[in-house]
């Protein structure tokens, strides 16, 4: 698929849902064929657009769990109860659907070679989708540093993408960290409570290694997180957030 | 509600100014805080969208869409710095 | 216009008596919470509810006062700008007319202020004649801070934008000053009945 940095136009475009997985039980990956599509940067999103047949509209953004390299784009939904989007698109929406989208939008939370590293992925509950397509773009060319994710969800089977980052963990050798605050296995021996200083002074570069740090999850997660990587020292300039409305984490 | 910020208006704002703006850097006109406009604090989607600084919490943007027409005042936010 | 998306709907709710739904909304049983900044927090203590502007003389109630003021229980139906309504809502609070009882006055327009810095304008003939209260129970129960708490203005006949959150007072003034929203392009007077949504409608 062709890299394009910025579009030129962000037009709504038309694509044809291709299939839905379920990654937990509240989470559904839904994957697109879109015809137009020009190529996105890792950690883009799309704004995702549905109308009922009065004409009713609704308009929601949704980070792109794909990366560049991939043959389709996908996206990753967690279902809000009380959402108007979300259930739509996790309960309702079939393969051959269609799904208005326009994209791809963001240039700030983004991630690609060119910028460097170490890598730092903090994520808390579905904030961790843009680091999907990051980690995917950082393992589909050459890298000589490893990247190291922390991702806080509130229980195991909320964590998306587990066979994956596995992977990630024992074939590349990416740092994945999981930090489980509400209910943990007894066995547990990642991180139980919630991400705290002490934690990310374990896990996180040191702040001499000048790593480029991407945090994303709901906005107290994130400011939280942030707060602290900057009292331990991480160069605040070097330290990029994006908040995301309700999530687990 | 807490909350978001300039990337959430990343969309609005590529369709008024035509580019990619969340990365445009500025200053409140209040304070003089500088920042990229993903960093600035974002409220609600309507009636309108407000981005306040990050610094002092005066308001620097807001986003009104007047019968479908998105308008964006930038008057609280000089671009550029 | 855009394609269908199959099974749409939306969380529209259909509604046993159209005629209680202004034109362009639609029913939801949820409480939307719409912001235009952070939710303030300011200590009872430190509470007071101010009328002030073209008056003769200025009049101002701590909140103990306040809620020993005579109050009404009301269930009124509300009606968002962005198209919501919800119906048979249920505020306690002070009557604007109670307020206004001793207040001279030659002005026609009052300005609603909050904290947090939110304004908006009303026709003075807008809030009084039992259509505007001051109210700080929503549903029974002490109106939270996410909705306006500890206390709201409610004028049910006319959008809610002009229901001013965190309120603490009314500028009476001679001229309609347009507030914090009208000033980006909403309207002034705001009846949802005649769709007023925006400056020229």
């Amino acid at each position: 698929m062709a890299r394009a940095a910025i579009p030129r136009r962000l037009t709504w475009q038309l694509g044809r849902v291709v299939e839905l997985i379920d990654e937990t039980p509240r989470c559904k990956s839904v994957v697109v064929d879109l015809p137009e599509w020009q190529g996105h940067r890792a950690g883009q999103h799309v704004d995702v657009r549905l109308t009922a047949e009065d004409g009713y509209q609704a308009e929601r953004s949704y980070s792109i769990a794909s990366a560049p390299e991939d043959a389709h784009l996908v996206l990753t939904v967690e279902r809000l109860d009380d959402g108007e989007v979300s259930p739509y698109l996790t309960d309702e929406l079939r393969p051959d659907d269609e799904l208005e989208l326009r994209g791809p939008i963001g240039g700030y939370f983004v991630w690609e070679r060119s910028l460097g590293g170490p890598l730092l992925m903090v994520a808390g509950g579905s904030g961790v989708v843009p680091f999907r397509s990051m980690l995917r773009h950082w393992a589909a060319g050459e890298h000589d540093t490893v990247p190291r994710l922390l991702y806080s969800s509130r229980t195991l089977p909320e964590v998306i993408y587990q066979e994956e980052l596995t992977r990630f963990s024992a074939d590349d050798g990416v740092d994945v960290r999981l930090a489980l605050t509400r209910e943990w296995p007894e066995n547990w021996e990642g991180h139980r409570g919630r991400v705290d200083r002490g934690f990310l002074e374990e896990v996180a570069w040191a702040p001499a290694e000048r790593p480029l740090v991407y945090i994303c999850g709901p906005t107290s997660f994130v400011e939280a997180v942030a707060q602290t990587l900057v009292d331990i020292g991480h160069e605040p300039g070097r330290v990029k957030t994006e908040r995301f409305g309700p999530t687990g984490t | 509600m807490e909350a978001l910020d300039g990337n959430a208006i990343a969309g609005a704002l590529f369709e008024y100014f035509g580019t990619e703006m969340t990365v445009a850097r500025g200053a409140c006109v209040y304070c003089g805080a500088t920042a990229q406009i993903a960093e600035l604090r974002v409220y609600g989607q309507a009636p309108g969208t407000v981005a306040r600084c990050r610094s002092c919490g005066n308001v620097v943007m807001v986003l009104v869409s007047v019968r479908g027409l998105q308008k964006v005042h930038l008057s609280g936010f000089r671009l550029g710095d | 216009m855009s394609p269908i998306s199959r099974g749409f709907g939306g969380r529209r709710r259909p509604v046993a008596d159209p005629s209680r739904v202004p034109p362009g909304q639609y029913v939801t049983p949820d409480f939307p919470v719409l912001s235009a900044g952070p939710t303030p927090h300011t200590p009872l203590d430190e509470w007071s509810f101010t009328i002030h502007g073209a008056v003769e003389k200025p009049v101002s109630w701590p909140w103990d006062e306040f809620i020993a003021l005579p109050s009404e229980t009301v269930t009124v139906d509300i009606h968002c700008v962005t198209k919501w309504s919800k119906l048979d809502t249920s505020w306690k609070g002070v009557s604007v007319d109670t307020l206004l009882e001793n207040v001279e006055t030659e002005a026609e327009y009052v300005t609603a202020w909050s904290d947090g810095g939110y304004t908006t304008n009303l026709a003075l003939e807008d809030v009084t004649g039992g259509r505007a209260w001051i109210a700080y129970e929503y549903g029974g129960e002490p109106l939270e801070p996410e909705h306006g708490g500890p206390a709201r203005l409610v004028v049910p006949h006319l959008y809610f934008w002009k229901s001013a959150k965190w309120v603490r007072g009314l500028t009476l003034t001679p001229d309609d000053q347009p507030g914090f929203w009208e000033n980006y392009g909403y309207h002034n007077h705001g009846d949802p009945w005649l769709e007023q949504r925006y400056q020229g409608d």
